[in-house]
């Protein structure tokens, strides 16, 4: 049997597998000062997600940013970046030559920033979708965005009109209800979700009991979180019509297949990457073999199967 | 045979440039591992990298084993390599490990056969004398317990310059040293803490007394170590006017620049990835040595 077809779109891009890397996960342009040009031979992603870019440009949290914890780690970066006209000037150009489409992930702390964000990103050619993070503070109501569907459905409602290309949502796990938030996002006109973000998370150090990390508390990452991320991921992808991309801890074929399985149009890969710089393409390769052994020939043959007890037959 | 090694030249001088690593992890095989004093030394055979620069570094995981039990160690570990020479199949590395946590007890623990996963080569190599001084000919290296790892590969390459060395190692007492054999070819002055080997005290007061010298700028400081001591050394060659490159540790998830975890601040403010702008840097253009959370393995 030949190759499975991995191919889908995904909010109106075209991407030839359903391997993407989570925001934040993986720099293209380091990647390429450490590789060389061998890493855009062999991009391991179906699509590129950019680091978060902010209007102004960001230093980062003070060190320690890691804190490695059984099966995972949890970080506290602070979304160091050059801000929107340093990232249009200096890291755009060399992301466009990527051999994948482009997602740009940006971040405000309120409506007016985000719209100047989402027009400075949004008319540049090479730009495929933005991918919104809304894990922060609105500095108006002093509300994280995303915990909170009314606004979510405000955000994504006063960005909507300003751009046709796709909008995503990035969504926290850190609530009670993710769908409602989803639900949200869609109803502001959101063309597709993508979660889970890290999950809040502590760590002190053992000798001073002091927070081991600089900034006091971060997110964790990585194994440990993939079933919440699995079954918040089932809940979005039941509650909303528009795409979901799945990610949290997945670092092989059959875990993007149970993403998959359990409603996700496209999977993203994060901490894996820090294993291995190639781990999107071990886990393209391993998820074709998972579909070949099933008998499917295409990606779009796997059947939705949800996370709820006889709501679907085998997908064989 | 080994790959030959691909240089990249964008803003650095070619004999500066950085080996780049073959794109993703690749399995090497553990051929020895020996002890050195209170180390290890293991050594793997890397069947399709090519031959690092000194000063560069590997993500290294043991194949089996890695994680399992307890769920740590998770993340590769980062080591620079201590030596790297062409060998039948291959590009032989050896690195240094010190016992201290769940990866390196790990690492410490690998047996001849065993697989290890490796990225590499990894970061920017240190710098020739004369590419960071104009009047400086000469090399002083200081390494301090389990950092002099970088130092016996470095001096290696300086001699095969013809650049004249001067090495100055640095332990806290028996049971933290090791490594000397990497020297065992060449005269080195020691230091130890409690008196056990050379002076007693810190490597920092031989450097000193170097330093006291009317020539002390015909040489650039090279110097590897625990925070305290490069930081000592920072300071002190900057007083003095001196060219220094330090090769720092910190906490590192992935190596190639997207972590984004190794932040080192900068003399001018904000921070720099020791993994891609190291970890190798100028003593000149941090702001110290001293980051915080570099214990935790």
């Amino acid at each position: 049997m030949s190759d499975p077809d991995l191919s889908l779109n995904l909010c109106g891009i075209r991407l030839s597998h359903p391997i993407l890397n989570g925001s934040g996960t993986f720099d293209a342009i380091a990647a390429r000062r450490a590789f060389g040009e061998a890493i855009h031979e062999r991009f391991p992603f179906s699509a590129f997600v950019s680091k978060t870019i902010t209007p102004a440009p960001r230093a980062g949290n003070p060190p320690p940013r890691l804190f490695e914890t059984p099966a995972g780690m949890i970080n506290s970066i602070g979304l160091p970046n050059k801000g929107l006209n340093g990232f249009l000037a200096e890291d755009l150009p060399r992301l466009v030559e990527l051999p994948v489409p482009l997602i740009v992930s940006v971040m405000g702390t309120s409506a007016e920033e985000f719209r100047l964000l989402v027009e400075g990103v949004a008319e540049r050619e090479g730009v495929a979708g933005i991918e919104l993070n809304v894990s922060c503070p609105n500095v108006k109501s002093g509300l994280i965005v995303g915990e909170e569907p009314s606004e979510t459905l405000a955000l994504t409602r006063a960005l909507r009109p300003l751009t046709a290309k796709p909008l995503i949502v990035k969504l926290t796990p850190n609530v009670a209800a993710p769908a409602e938030v989803a639900q949200a996002a869609e109803q502001g006109g959101a063309d597709g979700v993508s979660l889970v973000n890290t999950l809040k998370a502590s760590a002190l150090d053992p000798a001073t009991l002091d927070p081991w990390l600089g900034a006091g508390r971060g997110g964790l990452s990585g194994p440990a979180i993939r079933p919440i991320a699995l079954a918040q991921v089932a809940e979005v992808a039941e509650a909303v019509a528009i795409p979901v991309i799945g990610m949290g801890g997945i670092e092989s074929g059959p875990d993007a297949l149970a993403f998959l399985a359990a409603g996700a149009n496209a999977v993203a890969v994060g901490s894996a990457n820090f294993r291995d710089p190639m781990a999107g393409e071990r886990i393209r390769r391993e998820l074709a073999d998972e579909l070949r052994r099933r008998g499917l020939e295409r990606l779009a043959d796997l059947q939705y199967q949800g996370l709820s007890p006889g709501a679907s037959s085998s997908s064989t | 045979m080994a790959a030959k090694p691909s240089v990249a030249t964008t803003g650095e001088r070619p004999a500066a440039g950085r080996v780049l690593a073959p794109p993703g992890r690749r399995l090497a095989e553990v051929i020895e591992n020996r002890a050195s004093g209170g180390y290890r030394i293991f050594s793997a055979l890397d069947r399709s990298g090519p031959e690092p620069r000194a000063g560069q570094f590997y993500m290294l995981a043991a194949a089996d084993s890695w994680g399992a039990g307890a769920g740590r160690p998770y993340l590769p570990r980062a080591f620079s390599v201590a030596e790297a020479r062409p060998d039948e199949g291959g590009v032989r590395l050896e690195f240094l490990v010190d016992d201290v946590g769940p990866g390196t007890a790990r690492l410490a623990a690998l047996g001849g056969g065993e697989g290890l996963w490796i990225t590499g080569p990894l970061g920017r190599p240190f710098s020739f004398p004369r590419q960071l001084a104009p009047e400086a000919a000469g090399a002083i290296l200081v390494g301090g317990g389990v950092g002099l790892a970088p130092l016996a590969i470095w001096r290696r390459e300086l001699a095969e310059q013809g650049v004249p060395v001067r090495t100055l190692l640095g332990f806290r007492d028996r049971e933290h040293s090791g490594g000397i054999d990497l020297f065992a070819c060449c005269e080195v002055r020691l230091a130890s803490e409690d008196g056990h080997a050379g002076h007693r005290g810190y490597v920092t007061d031989l450097l000193g007394v170097l330093l006291e010298g009317s020539d002390a700028t015909s040489a650039a400081v090279y110097a590897c170590g625990p925070p305290a001591m490069l930081e000592a050394v920072r300071a002190m060659t900057i007083d003095r006017g001196i060219a220094a490159e330090l090769a720092m540790e910190t906490p590192m998830a992935c190596g190639f620049g997207a972590c984004m975890g190794c932040a080192v601040p900068l003399a001018g403010g904000g921070y720099t990835r020791l993994c891609v702008d190291g970890p190798v840097v100028r003593a000149d253009r941090i702001e110290t040595a001293v980051v915080e959370g570099s214990g935790h393995r």
